[in-house]
C-alpha cells in the first residue's frame, strides 16, 4: 500500500541569536493510512516543530530549509500557501496540547466545531451539527446533545480536551497530528482523553502523529515509535518490539524512568512529629471550604507525599502551612510550638526553618537577579553573612547541588530548566531548613531530568537530614521518593500511612482509580484496565 | 558594558534619535560657549531675517534667536528632565507600594488618582498656576503631580502582574520587607515598560510647558523657553515671517529624537527580535 505521507530529509531552522540553528536534522519518516506513529523525546528534541511540519505548516521563526514531504501523491511544499490551507483543518488537522488556550473562550463549542467545515465549503452548519453531536457521543462526552452549545469555560479540562479532538474530526482528516494532548492533564482524566482518541482513530481508521515525552503514554496508542533527541533520530521501530528490545542507550534510560526508589535512610518512623497540622480547614471566600478537617504530621528525615488531582487542594495546604493563607480553623504546630496563622506573625526564625520550591522553576526565580543574589540573599537575610564568607558558602552549596563554581556568575535565563530548579533547592537550603516543601517541583520537568532532581533531594536529606513534604500528582514520583502518602480528594484526606501500606491492597476506592491510572510501559495496559473498569461496573 | 553592547547593535533609527538628543543636550550644556549674544540681550531690529551677525535672524524684540534658541534648550529640558523624575519617582513608588500592599490602601489610592485624571490636566495645571504663581518650582511640582498619576496607573499594572509572580511570593516567605520586594524583586522586572514611558512622559511634559507657556503660564519671559518663543512670535507667521518656526522646529526635533529612541527601547522591552 502506498504510504499516505511521506517524509524525507527534512531539515528545519529556527532563528535565534542573530543565526538559522537547526531545530530538525534530515529526518525521515512514513505514515500509512490508519497508522499511529508515535513522537517522543524530550523538550526541545524538535518533536512538536516536525508534527506541524507534516502540515508544511512551521510556527513564527522557524523555516523549512530543505526536504520533501509527500501527503497522498502531493508535494506539500512545493504547493502554493492557498493551496496548502486548503489541505489543512480539512486532511491533515491538530490538536494542542492545552485545549483550554486553544478554544476561542467567546465561542461555544460547536460554532468552533462547525468552523473548519462550513469554511471549506464541505458541508452547511446544520449538518456540522448533527455530526458534532455524533462525534460526541463517540468520544463519550456526557450529554452530547448539549455539550456543544457550552462555552468553553463550562466544561471541564478533559472534556475540553476531548471536544477539541471532536473539532480536529470535523472533516474526517486523513491524519490528526497530536502534540502532547494529555500532558497537562491528571492521571484520571488523561485515561479518558486517551481512550478517546484511541477509539475515534480506530473507528474512522484515521492516521495519526502522537506527540508526547511520555514513553508510557505512547506505547498505548502508537503502532510505530521514532525517538528524537536535539533534532535527530536516535531510534525509530514498531512499539512492540521497541519496548521490548531497545537498542539505543538514551530509548533504554527512557525505559528505565521511574524506576529508581529510594532507600530507607534509617529515620525512626517512632520519633515524634516535628510539624502537626490539626484539624485545619481553610477557605478563599469564607463560604466555599478549600481545606476540611485536615490532620496530617511530618517526622524528621521523613518524605509525606500529598497526592491528589489538580483542585483537590494540596497547594492550598501548602499555602497554609506557610503563612500565606490563614487557616479558618485549626493549628500548624511546629517542634511543639504552634506556629502564628499569618505570615506577618511568624518570626525570622520560624520562616528560615520552613522553605518552599516551586513548580515553574521559571517563574521561580527572579530573572534579574545572579545566581550569586539568589543563592546569597537568605544567607545575608537569615545568618548575617557577608563578603568572602557568603561567597564561600554559596560555593559549598552550589557543590552540593552538583553544579560547578561558574555558574555563580549566571542569570536565570542562562540555565536549563534542571539547573534552575537545582538553583531553587540550593536556595532552599541556603536556610538550613527543617522542612522543605516541594510542590509539584518535577512535574514541569523532562522525565530523564526529573529523576535527577528526585535523587539530588533524596541524597540531600540523607546528608542534611531535612524533611520533605511532598505535593504532586505523580504517583510515579511517590513510589520513588515517598516515606508516608496521604491522598487528598476535594479538600479532604481519604487515606493517609506508610507508603507500604496504602501501595499495597486493599486500597480505598479512590486511591485504587489513581494508582490503577498511571500509565505503564506496557503496550495492552489501556485495554486491559479499561477493560477491568468496565467489568466492575 | 551591557549598555555599549546594547548602544553597538542597536538600529540605526535609534542611533540617529540619540545623535538628535546629544545635540540638544551639547546645545544646552554649552549655550554660554556657543551663543554669540546674551540671553536677553537687545542686538537689532525686530524680525530680521537671518544675517551673519544673527543667524536665524531676531525675535519680536530684536534678541537674537540663535542665542535665545539655545539657553531655551537649556530651560526646556532642563525642566521637563526635573518633572519627569520627581513625577515617576512619586508615580512608581506608590504604583509599587498599592500593587504590593493591596486592599484598602490600593482602592483608596486608586480612587484619588482617578479623580485626579478626571480633570482635563490642561484646565487643571491652569488652575492650580493661577493660583500658587509662576515660579519654575511651582511649575515642575504641579506638573509632575498631575503626570505621576499616569505613571502610577503603569506602574501599578507592571508590578501587578510581577507581584503574583513565585520569585515574590518566595521573598514574602523568607521574610523581606516591603522596600526589598519593591527595589530588588519587583523594580528590576519592570524597568524595560518603565524606561519606555519614561521618554514618551519626557516629551508630552515639554510639549505641556510648551503649552503653557504658550497661554502665559509657563516660564515667565524674559527667560527663553521654546514654547514660549513660538508664543512670542507667533504673530510674524501672518507676516510671512519664519521667526516662529525655529522654537517649533526645535521642539520637534527633539520629540522626534527622543521617540525614536523610546521605539528602540519598547521593542527590547517587547522581546522582539527581527528577522532578516
Amino acid at each position: 500500500m502506498e504510504p499516505l505521507l511521506v517524509v524525507k530529509d527534512l531539515f528545519i531552522e529556527g532563528y535565534s541569536d542573530d543565526q538559522w540553528n537547526p531545530i530538525v536534522n534530515g529526518i525521515s519518516f512514513s505514515l500509512k493510512k490508519g497508522e499511529v506513529i508515535g513522537l517522543i523525546g524530550e523538550s526541545g528534541a524538535g518533536k512538536s516543530t516536525l508534527g506541524l511540519a507534516a502540515m508544511a505548516y512551521t510556527r513564527q521563526g522557524c523555516r523549512i530549509s530543505s526536504g520533501s514531504i509527500v501527503f497522498d501523491g502531493m508535494a506539500l511544499l512545493d504547493m502554493s500557501p492557498e493551496e496548502q490551507r486548503k489541505i489543512r483543518g480539512t486532511r491533515i488537522a491538530y490538536v494542542a496540547q492545552s485545549a483550554a488556550a486553544s478554544f476561542n473562550p467567546a465561542h461555544r463549542l460547536i460554532n468552533q466545531y462547525a468552523e473548519t467545515p462550513v469554511q471549506h465549503g464541505i458541508m452547511d452548519f446544520s449538518t456540522a451539527e448533527k455530526q458534532a453531536v455524533d462525534i460526541y457521543r463517540q468520544l463519550l462526552l456526557p450529554d452530547p446533545e448539549n455539550i456543544g452549545y457550552r462555552y468553553p469555560h463550562q466544561v471541564s479540562g478533559g472534556q475540553l480536551q476531548r471536544a477539541m479532538v471532536a473539532m480536529a474530526m470535523a472533516c474526517r482528516p486523513d491524519i490528526i497530528v497530536f502534540d502532547e494532548p494529555t500532558t497537562a492533564l491528571d492521571v484520571t482524566t488523561q485515561i479518558e482523553v486517551l481512550a478517546a482518541i484511541k477509539r475515534i482513530t480506530d473507528q474512522f481508521g484515521t492516521a495519526a502523529i502522537y506527540i508526547t515525552h511520555d514513553l508510557a503514554v505512547v506505547a498505548q496508542i502508537a503502532d510505530r515509535i521514532m525517538v528524537l533527541r536535539y533534532g535527530n533520530m536516535v531510534e525509530e521501530n514498531d512499539a512492540r518490539q521497541m519496548l521490548d528490545n531497545p537498542k539505543e542507550a538514551y530509548t533504554q534510560q527512557l525505559l528505565a524512568v521511574r524506576t529508581y526508589r529510594k532507600e530507607d535512610n534509617g529515620a525512626a518512623s517512632g520519633q515524634q512529629p516535628m510539624l502537626k497540622v490539626e484539624d485545619v480547614s481553610a477557605s478563599y471566600n469564607d463560604k466555599e471550604m478549600v481545606l476540611e478537617n485536615i490532620d496530617l504530621s511530618i517526622k524528621r528525615r521523613r518524605t509525606v507525599a500529598l497526592v491528589g488531582e489538580s483542585g483537590s487542594g494540596k497547594s492550598t495546604l501548602a499555602r497554609v502551612i506557610t503563612g500565606l493563607l490563614p487557616p479558618i480553623e485549626g493549628r500548624i504546630v511546629f517542634n511543639d510550638t504552634e506556629l502564628p496563622p499569618a505570615l506577618k506573625y511568624r518570626d525570622r526564625e520560624d520562616l528560615r526553618k520552613m522553605q518552599m520550591i516551586y513548580q515553574m522553576p521559571d517563574t521561580a526565580l527572579n530573572p534579574r537577579h545572579k545566581v550569586r543574589s539568589i543563592i546569597g540573599r537568605p544567607l545575608s537575610f537569615y545568618f548575617g553573612m557577608n563578603g568572602a564568607e557568603r561567597e564561600k558558602r554559596i560555593l559549598e552549596l552550589l557543590d552540593m547541588i552538583e553544579l560547578s563554581a561558574e555558574y555563580i556568575e549566571r542569570l536565570p535565563g542562562e540555565l536549563s530548566g534542571g539547573e534552575k530548579q537545582r538553583i531553587c533547592i540550593a536556595r532552599a537550603l541556603a536556610a538550613q531548613p527543617e522542612l522543605i516543601i516541594c510542590d509539584e517541583v518535577t512535574s514541569a520537568l523532562d522525565q530523564l531530568v526529573a529523576e535527577e532532581i528526585l535523587k539530588l533531594l533524596q541524597r540531600l536529606q540523607n546528608e542534611l537530614g531535612v524533611s520533605y513534604l511532598f505535593i504532586t500528582h505523580d504517583l510515579a514520583t511517590v513510589k520513588a521518593i515517598a516515606d508516608e502518602i496521604v491522598v487528598m480528594l476535594q479538600g479532604r484526606i481519604v487515606e493517609q500511612g506508610e507508603k507500604e501500606k496504602i501501595l499495597a491492597p486493599p486500597h480505598h476506592e479512590y486511591t485504587e482509580l489513581l494508582l490503577s491510572s498511571v500509565p505503564e510501559m506496557d503496550p495492552d495496559w489501556l485495554d486491559r484496565v479499561l477493560d477491568a473498569r468496565k467489568d466492575a461496573a | 558594558m551591557a549598555f555599549l553592547r546594547l548602544l553597538r547593535e542597536s538600529p540605526l533609527s535609534a542611533r540617529i534619535g540619540i545623535g538628535m538628543i546629544l545635540v540638544t543636550i551639547l546645545a544646552a550644556l554649552l549655550a554660554p560657549v556657543i551663543s554669540p549674544y546674551g540671553e536677553t540681550e537687545i542686538v537689532g531690529d525686530v524680525w530680521t531675517p537671518s544675517s551673519s551677525a544673527n543667524w536665524l535672524g531676531t525675535d519680536q524684540v530684536g534678541r537674537d534667536l540663535f542665542t535665545r534658541l539655545v539657553y531655551g534648550a537649556r530651560n526646556t529640558i532642563a525642566i521637563a528632565f526635573a518633572t519627569t523624575m520627581l513625577s515617576f519617582m512619586i508615580g512608581t513608588v506608590f504604583g509599587f507600594l498599592a500593587a504590593t500592599l493591596k486592599g484598602w490602601f490600593d482602592l483608596s489610592l486608586s480612587r484619588v488618582v482617578d479623580i485626579l485624571m478626571a480633570f482635563p490636566t490642561l484646565i487643571f495645571a491652569l488652575m492650580v498656576l493661577s493660583v500658587v504663581g509662576t515660579s519654575i518650582p511651582a511649575l515642575i511640582v504641579v506638573i509632575a503631580l498631575l503626570d505621576c498619576t499616569r505613571v502610577y496607573r503603569l506602574s501599578r499594572a507592571v508590578a501587578m502582574d510581577i507581584e503574583v509572580m513565585e520569585f515574590v511570593e518566595a521573598a514574602r516567605l523568607r521574610g523581606e520587607r516591603i522596600w526589598w520586594l519593591m527595589r530588588q524583586e519587583i523594580l528590576p522586572n519592570a524597568m524595560p515598560p518603565l524606561v519606555a514611558e519614561f521618554g514618551l512622559r519626557f516629551c508630552f511634559v515639554f510639549l505641556f510647558i510648551a503649552a503653557l507657556s504658550f497661554l502665559g503660564l509657563g516660564i515667565q519671559p524674559p527667560t527663553a523657553d521654546w514654547g514660549g518663543m513660538v508664543r512670542e512670535n507667533a504673530g510674524a507667521i501672518t507676516f510671512g515671517i519664519l521667526t516662529p518656526l525655529w522654537p517649533a522646529g526645535a521642539i520637534a526635533f527633539l520629540t522626534v529624537g527622543v521617540n525614536l529612541v523610546v521605539d528602540w527601547f519598547l521593542h527590547i522591552a517587547s522581546g522582539l527580535k527581527d528577522y532578516e
